[in-house]
């Protein structure tokens, strides 16, 4: 128990170093991810949009970052960090890889939720005259919203892995804690604490995501 | 209205050919259909007869492969993405999946359609409480189409379809997907908008009697062409084409069952009643003035836009002159007399 107030302050500095950076990735992933995503759906074959290249190239970017795994990918952008931020250590520079990372999983969210879309639904907004932006803000994004807060949900969930990861290479937060007492010092009662604390964050972003996209959805 | 009126649609030379796994597939070939001005049109045929590619082909939701489309003497085929936004803000469209919005409320459905056509938001509301009036759902305006029968949510569809006062609207098999009530309903209801906005309607279906019910003009669709083309009432009355026959079938034919025929002696005829005839007394005349009788084995009168279509199986009793000399009478005074059986032991 001892073990356990002592950690506390600790704790509680990495707790808030995961959802910081945690949450400067899913800004961007919004921010870019989003808009992404409904590029890669509505410029799709018989979509409002269509572009063959557009397509194409979009969707070769959002594989190529897709197909590095994190803990590699978080190597790779230190140059990228150290050029961008001027360090490559503490919770901002890790929230780099984690935005990258963020981007392209969120986007393929994004889009798999708009194919849930009926198309007649998108149709019968051309069919009265729609312009592509008109459609793709009041009929593509209200029609896919639910599923896009569950896709945000497992994108928030995922990148809570990911920061653990994170931690490994100086970025801060409950993973750099869980390594640095667990696994170089073997302090049990630390490691348990984080992975616990970790459980019940996921536990509660996914209830409350779940609870938001039921709510919002009128299907 | 009906023959030689203002035209409104004008489909010319419109050809739709897709690229198939085994050469090119032409879904429309070669039609051309001249529409009239508040006319109820019907397109008939069977699944892949190329009614729904040519019904898309008039908003271009497809693009032809060739040929124009006019309406109401513009040409849709050379217009630019922008001027056809314009345009189609006056060709409404129904589908037989309804196609809501599920996020949106009714009234929000119906006043997207506004949205589109630049209306501002406060005068919206009102324009969109008029239309859920005009389609009978004032109390629905904030349910959300999950919390609708389909029957309202065609509804809801309608009045989305109508709000920017278009001059045509067309209905892709509106009511396939409802029950025989609500498509009378739903009928009703477009019989309603034809004739008190005079909105010109083109539908598409594979119901004859969503035909008989409101259109004024049809055309019968097989392999992408249209085969046969008139009033309805004369496709009903005189179909040319073995499909047109068949569809028509599906409304006025009747068979007399096996048993029966082989205990008739006498001559059995089929008579058909058209239009105003109907009204005439041809069979009591035709009793008294010859030596038969006659017994009706069946009979139906079906009113194609009200205008009545009577078929009648009589069996006539009597000498074999008598009756050969009753059957010209009838046939002097109608069109269509067949003799389905002659008689026997006479």
């Amino acid at each position: 128990m001892d073990a356990i107030i002592n950690i506390l302050p600790e704790l509680n500095k990495a707790f808030f170093e995961t959802i910081y950076m945690v949450g400067i990735a899913i800004l961007i992933a919004l921010l870019i991810g989003m808009p992404l995503g409904i590029i890669l759906y509505v410029t799709d074959n018989g979509l409002i949009l269509e572009n063959r290249f557009i397509k194409s190239l979009a969707g070769i970017i959002t594989n190529l970052v897709r197909s590095i795994p994190f803990i590699i990918l978080l190597v790779f952008l230190l140059p990228f960090t150290n050029l961008l931020l001027g360090t490559q250590i503490g919770p901002t520079a890790a929230a780099v890889p984690l935005s990258i990372a963020a981007i392209p999983f969120f986007a393929r969210m994004v889009e798999s939720s708009a194919r849930e879309i009926d198309r007649g639904v998108i149709e019968a907004a051309v069919s009265v005259g729609a312009k592509p932006w008109t459609i793709i803000k009041d009929i593509i994004l209200p029609e896919a919203k639910p599923g896009i807060i569950s896709g945000l949900t497992i994108t928030i969930i995922s990148l809570i892995g990911y920061s653990a990861m994170a931690g490994t290479v100086g970025g801060g937060g409950i993973g750099d804690l869980a390594i640095r007492y667990g696994y170089y010092r073997y302090d049990n009662v630390v490691m348990y604490t984080t992975v616990v604390v970790l459980i019940v964050l996921v536990q509660v972003i996914q209830f409350s995501g779940d609870f938001i996209a039921k709510k919002i959805n009128k299907r | 209205m009906v023959q030689g009126g203002i035209g409104m649609i004008d489909i010319r030379q419109v050809n739709k050919i897709y690229p198939g796994k085994n050469g090119k597939i032409a879904a429309v070939s070669d039609v051309n259909l001249h529409i009239n001005k508040g006319e109820v049109f019907g397109i008939v045929g069977y699944s892949g007869a190329g009614k729904s590619t040519l019904l898309r082909c008039i908003n271009l939701l497809e693009r032809p492969t060739s040929g124009e489309i006019f309406i109401d003497d513009t040409n849709l085929t050379n217009m630019s993405i922008q001027e056809l936004r314009q345009a189609r803000q006056s060709i409404g469209m129904i589908f037989q999946g309804f196609h809501l919005a599920s996020s949106k409320t009714a009234a929000e459905n119906i006043a997207f359609s506004l949205q589109v056509a630049g209306m501002p938001a406060k005068k919206r509301h009102e324009r969109v409480k008029e239309l859920l009036e005009l389609v009978g759902l004032a109390d629905k305006a904030d349910h959300f189409p999950a919390q609708l029968s389909g029957g309202q949510k065609q509804r809801v569809s309608i009045a989305r379809a109508i709000a920017n006062n278009p001059k045509v609207l067309l209905s892709d098999e509106a009511t396939s997907a409802l029950d025989p009530s609500t498509t009378k309903s739903i009928l009703n209801l477009l019989k309603k908008i034809n004739e008190e906005l005079g909105i010109t309607i083109v539908l598409i279906t594979h119901e004859m009697e969503v035909v008989k019910e409101i259109c004024h003009r049809c055309a019968v669709m097989q392999d992408g062409k249209v085969i046969e083309e008139g009033r309805t009432y004369d496709i009903f009355s005189n179909p040319k084409n073995d499909l047109t026959k068949k569809f028509i079938e599906t409304i006025l034919e009747f068979n007399i069952p096996k048993e029966l025929m082989a205990t008739c002696t006498g001559t059995l005829v089929k008579l058909q009643f058209e239009g105003n005839i109907a009204n005439e007394a041809i069979v009591s005349d035709m009793l008294q003035a010859y030596p038969v009788s006659g017994n009706i084995l069946h009979g139906k009168i079906e009113y194609i836009r009200d205008e009545p279509l009577g078929i009648f199986i009589m069996e006539l009793l009597g000498k074999s002159d008598a009756i050969k000399e009753a059957l010209a009478y009838l046939e002097k005074r109608m069109k269509q007399v067949e003799v389905i059986q002659h008689g026997r032991n006479h």
